[in-house]
């Protein structure tokens, strides 16, 4: 079982204590501890469950590859599932919980599956649940549900309470990885004067060299680390970072890095997580080596670990993973592990090698200090339920015969170092298979280049495959050198010397005895979060999986949290023997970025809550507020619907707000709609080429309805055109149009007509704009005082004139969109709020009342008026909706007009806008189909006609609405049967509503009321 | 009645790592032309000398900020923006442009604070490179979600523009961006 040692652990402090929970259970660490350096101190061997089998799993590493240790993390609104124990630093009043498990961590129902190996085989999802089809809705898909999954997912009716930012940073380099390889080559760039920005996933810079026995320039690594920090925090272009991981590497630099910056103090006032979105000129991936496990039968028990973790708990937590380790190895490196075991006092009954001969000089100090060393040999069973309690040797080259069992309670096993090359891959970097260290490596010809074709990211030191550490150093001071080249830049400083033990050549072991049988490779882990062994990877080579992509997917090995960090390499060797290919033939599957999960908090970065998007306020909206406005979202604008009274529903006040305006005065906040100032010597020419009518002969003081069309022929946008003077013309657009519109003109201004001389301005926001409706409408403005005569003489329908009312600045607009006397006044944005006051304050003789979005609908279509995004949907031309009117025959061109004299424009069975009315006086449902005879080809009801626009009018007191109908024009009169969402009684056909085609225009007809 | 005018933000304030507040109006002309034959015009009425690309120039109480090839931002006293337009078009007379008071479309914000946590505050919403950017010279670029643009005053003073519409998120943004518990120590 696992300990904490009396003495030692470089990371932790000793002289304080923190408690935690895990599954509820009290225990205590350390600051320093990891989670899982905590657990494991605390004697928790078993720390989750695998996602197939259920199998019980304990700690395998000590970083970021560790498959095993997932746990949910935090409680109530904090709740995270997957994190990470071996990540994850501890902190005072830490709950966790193991996953994955039911009814308990150590007894596991679904333990079962791995009884029965053959129920979950690989591909058994694909192979099973096809026949009989509805099984696997009602059966197979609510079994699995049950049992799947790692964490257990947040409570929906929880908000994170914590917050993330993100952080945008311009840098010439970008360094991952704080070990000596990522230190020396910062120190080399900042000296060179370069700009560096220097990330450390951990929290502790120096990597493994410390915990290694590494000497640099005669220091003791972690003398020399120190050191070297020192002096790296002293340069004014170095930027250090701890707790920040490089995620991504991306196209043009672009650096994605994510910094925990308050996992481990919640509560508190700063950001949870930071993500830093860099543009580096280039990248030095310093990210280091990952251990490899070997695929003995039994290695994914607890107690079995990677064997350079065994020491780093001990060297750097004082943690013991064991009382008895056994070593198994195909490399000298995992020697220092027993070395570290035994200087700790620890006993280490025997180094199982795979290699025929071990001379190298750790094996020699091993060897020295009476360590058994026994070459040549496997193990071929472990031993022990939920831990390890013995092991069986074997000979590696035989299938398996037992020759010895021995006792121990933990096993560090080592098959050699795979390079971390993901950053030098995420961006489309090659790779090159290495024979002597059986890994790939960065391809140097084969670089992910940037935008002028030149690399832009290198990897140094053992991210390079210089895994000793004394290539380490020579490594990055090369690579560092080719780099501080692409700048100009260079430095006459030496790089650091490192000494370490030599090394003898590591032997590739794959499978372990190396002719074990299926049983035995049945019990061979590849990969221990998604339970996929040695058979599995075989089955699928038998079945026809040739591509380790195929190969992925149909066995699930290298998926989920952990990506295959650990399972990659051995799982294509695998696969590569099964197919009797070389494994660079093989290859590997993608890299892709992150590197390891990253939070959706930190991609929302500070996006949530009253920012989570910009919300658009007009000069008015404090009032609307204050005043009970029911929001209606328009675009990122915040429009009110309607303006409801102490305990009247939507319809009621939308209702009311109508009769008012229609009775006396109503009252509109229109400050959203589109202003665009068009001027200059071609305005008129610009202006008639955007608008289907003529515009160009507008006299100024007078306003035109215009629309305007894609150069496909199809209404985008309608509003009025003022024309200010000679030269410039004021353009309405609709709320949503603003902008688009905004940029369709200097599209055509800048890429097709730029020897045109005309300007745009879009000066929407300038302008509060309040419409004052009704028959009261003039009387109040009047009342206001103003220089301007509003007489219908002076100012009749469609003029507009400038000057001030009530002593605010305005321009005043004779337009309608009610049928109403109507006033749109044009006040400074500043002065719209003290303008709309007024209003009110000067209106509430007249009873004037504010009025929405749904009473401006309601009213627009009882005057037959159509709605861009109602009536139009990006497929109707002006002639669909009987605007042939708007639609000048004398100009020779404007946008759209060969479009519509395409056949299928012209085509008269397009369907064309008329009004409905139901013959029981009930509204229309939304989106309803005039139903036709007959069914289509794929058995739909036929249909003639849809709905546009239904409301209910409580001017008429019915419903009303607008469609566009087959030949509808031609109808008049005729009764269609529209279909509702009400389903069909037992037996009968589905309910329909019957309307009755009628002219669009229901209320004045005549114009009278908007003519006074 | 300018008397009763207000700007969007109403004098809003904020402090942290670095004080964000409200500049109240501020007079903005637009002015849309061919910047090379409209030097004169502009040095007349303004004071200020034509800007290079990106820069801003300083005449007496006006300052001219280079938006894009053929326009100009004209800062200057709020009630004094219509006679600007005024005074511009006479100056541009037969000469094709477009001037255009646009001083209530926009907010302004002052970002004061230390010359690093003033650019660590910014950095957490503009992609901008803030260490790249001179005093005096005038960035557009985006505020998170919105378009806005960025100066600095001083070393220890920015000037942030956004539309009027938008001031309160560019306000909320900053002065979360500014919680004492961010601190960077980038810049």
């Amino acid at each position: 079982m696992s300990t904490r040692l009396a003495t030692g652990g470089r990371l932790i402090d000793r002289s304080r204590t923190v408690s935690f929970t895990f599954n509820g259970k009290r225990l205590r660490g350390h600051p320093g501890d990891t989670l899982a350096s905590a657990l494991l101190a605390a004697g928790q061997v078993i720390v989750g469950r695998s996602f197939k089998y259920h199998r019980p799993r304990g700690v395998m590493a000590s970083g970021a590859e560790d498959p095993n240790a997932l746990v949910n993390l935090g409680a109530g609104n904090r709740h995270e599932p997957n994190q990470r124990a071996t990540t994850t630093a501890l902190f005072d009043g830490l709950v966790a919980t193991s996953q994955n498990h039911w009814p308990s961590l150590n007894w596991d129902i679904g333990e079962v599956n791995a009884l029965v190996p053959r129920l979950l085989p690989a591909g058994f999802y694909y192979k099973t649940f096809i026949h009989p089809r509805p099984f696997w809705k009602h059966v197979f898909e609510p079994i699995i549900r049950q049992s799947a999954g790692l964490g257990r997912a947040p409570d929906p009716r929880h908000a994170d309470p914590d917050r993330y930012e993100h952080f945008y940073a311009h840098t010439d380099l970008v360094i991952a990885g704080g070990g000596i390889a990522g230190l020396a080559a910062a120190l080399q760039a900042g000296r060179a004067g370069l700009r560096v920005i220097l990330c450390e996933q951990t929290a502790h810079w120096g990597g493994r060299a410390p915990v290694d026995g590494v000497e640099i320039d005669g220091l003791p690594a972690g003398e020399w680390v120190n050191d070297a920090v020192e002096q790296l925090e002293k340069m004014e272009n170095v930027h250090l970072r701890l707790n920040c991981m490089i995620a991504g590497v991306y196209d043009h630099g672009y650096v994605i890095a994510y910094e925990r910056v308050a996992d481990d103090s919640p509560g508190g006032d700063a950001p949870r997580h930071r993500l830093w979105r860099i543009r580096s000129a280039q990248v030095i991936a310093a990210t280091g080596a990952l251990e490899r496990p070997l695929s003995f039968p039994g290695n994914d028990k607890p107690g079995v670990m990677l064997a350079a973790a065994v020491r780093d708990y001990v060297v750097n937590y004082g943690v013991a993973p064991g009382a008895r380790t056994v070593i198994v190895t195909n490399n000298d490196d995992a020697y220092r592990t027993a070395l570290a075991l035994d200087d700790a006092g620890l006993a280490v009954p025997c180094i199982v090698d795979a290699r025929p001969e071990a001379n190298g000089p750790l094996v020699q100090a091993a060897r020295a200090r009476g360590l058994r060393v026994l070459t040549g040999m496997g193990i071929c069973n472990v031993k022990g339920l939920r831990g390890v309690v013995a092991v069986q040797l074997c000979a590696q080259s035989g299938s398996g015969a037992v020759v010895e069992d021995v006792i121990c309670d933990a096993v560090a096993m080592s098959g050699g170092w795979s390079p971390v090359v993901h950053l030098w891959s995420h961006c489309g970097g090659k790779l090159t298979w290495d024979e002597a260290g059986a890994f790939f490596r960065p391809d140097p010809m084969r670089p992910p280049t940037n935008q002028s074709g030149a690399g832009f990211v290198s990897c140094a030191g053992a991210a390079d495959g210089a895994l000793w550490a004394g290539e380490t150093l020579e490594n990055a001071g090369l690579i560092t050198r080719r780099v501080l080249e692409s700048f100009g830049s260079s430095t006459d400083h030496p790089m650091p010397v490192a000494r370490a033990a030599a090394e003898a050549p590591m032997l590739p072991v794959w499978m372990m005895p190396e002719e074990a049988g299926p049983k035995k490779r049945a019990k061979m882990w590849l990969d221990f979060q998604n339970d996929v062994k040695v058979s599995d990877v075989q089955l699928a080579a038998r079945e026809g999986y040739e591509s380790v992509e195929h190969t992925k997917r149909y066995t699930t090995i290298g998926m989920a949290t952990d990506q295959g960090k650990l399972s990659n390499i051995n799982g294509l060797a695998i696969l590569a023997k099964a197919l009797d290919e070389d494994i660079p033939r093989v290859g590997t599957t993608t890299f892709r970025p992150p590197y390891t999960p990253i939070s959706m908090g930190a991609i929302a970065g500070e996006a949530r809550g009253p920012i989570f998007q910009p919300l658009r306020r007009t000069p008015m909206h404090d009032w609307h507020e204050a005043n009970g406005a029911h929001w209606e979202p328009v675009g990122h604008w915040r429009r009110p619907y309607c303006f409801p009274k102490q305990g009247e529903s939507h319809r009621d006040a939308v209702n009311r707000e109508i009769a008012a305006t229609r009775a006396s005065l109503g009252v509109l906040d229109a400050s959203t709609l589109g202003k665009i100032i068009v001027k200059g010597p071609d305005a008129g020419r610009f202006i008639d080429m955007l608008y289907t009518n003529l515009m160009s002969n507008l006299k100024p003081g007078k306003c035109r309805y215009g629309l305007m069309c894609s150069e496909n022929g199809f209404l985008m946008d309608d509003g009025v055109v003022a024309r200010l003077d000679d030269d410039t013309f004021l353009v309405h657009t609709t709320t949503g149009g603003a902008d688009r519109i905004h940029a369709h003109m200097e599209d055509w201004l800048q890429c097709e007509w730029w020897d045109w001389q005309v300007y745009t301005a879009n000066v929407t926001e300038q302008w509060a704009q309040i419409a004052v409706v009704g028959p009261k409408a003039r009387a109040v403005l009047e009342k206001l005082g103003s220089d301007v005569d509003l007489s219908a003489e002076a100012l009749p329908f469609m003029g507009w004139a400038e000057g001030r009312i009530g002593g605010f600045d305005a321009r005043v607009f004779r337009i309608s969109f009610s049928g109403e006397l109507s006033f749109e006044v044009a006040v400074p944005a500043s002065q719209g709020r003290a303008f709309w006051d007024k209003i009110q304050e000067v209106g509430a003789e007249f009873g004037a009342t504010p009025y929405g979005t749904e009473a401006l609908h309601v009213m627009r279509a009882e005057k037959g008026f159509i709605m861009i995004g109602d009536e139009t949907d990006g497929t109707v031309i002006p002639q669909d909706l009987g605007l042939d009117w708007a639609i000048s025959k004398k100009k020779d061109d404007y946008l759209g007009k060969r479009a519509q004299e395409r056949a299928h424009m012209t085509d008269p069975a397009r369907w064309k806008l008329v009004g409905l009315e139901t013959l029981d006086g009930s509204v229309l449902p939304d989106g309803s189909y005039a139903l036709a005879e007959g069914v289509n080809a794929n058995g739909q009801r036929n249909t003639q006609g849809r709905v546009t626009s239904t409301y209910f009018s409580p001017t008429l007191g019915r419903g009303i609405a607008m469609g566009l109908v087959l030949h509808g024009p031609d109808r008049m009169g005729e009764v269609l049967d529209f279909n509702t969402t009400k389903p069909a009684p037992k037996g009968g056909a589905a309910p329909t509503i019957k309307a009755r085609i009628v002219s669009p225009v229901f209320f004045d007809p005549e114009g009278t009321k908007q003519n006074v | 009645m300018s008397e009763l005018a207000l700007s969007a933000l109403a004098g809003a304030k904020a402090t942290g790592l670095v004080t964000i507040e409200d500049m109240g109006l501020c007079g903005m002309v637009t002015l849309r032309a061919d910047l090379a034959a409209s030097a004169g015009a502009v040095e007349q009425v303004t004071g200020a000398a034509m800007p290079g690309p990106r820069a801003m120039t300083t005449g007496q109480g006006v300052q001219v900020a280079w938006m894009s090839p053929d326009e100009l931002l004209i800062l200057c006293d709020h009630a004094g923006a219509d006679a600007m337009v005024a005074a511009l078009s006479q100056a541009l007379a037969g000469q094709h442009h477009l001037a255009v008071n646009v001083s209530d479309a926009r907010a302004v914000l002052r970002v004061t604070g230390g010359a690093g946590a003033l650019r660590d505050t910014l950095a957490k919403i503009t992609p901008a490179d803030l260490a790249a950017l001179p005093v005096q010279e005038m960035r557009r670029t985006r505020l998170q979600q919105v378009a806005g643009a960025i100066w600095f005053v001083t070393d220890t003073e920015a000037r942030v523009i956004c539309f009027r519409s938008v001031a309160r998120y560019v306000f909320d943004l900053l002065a979360m961006s500014a919680r004492d518990g961010g601190a960077v120590g980038y810049h």
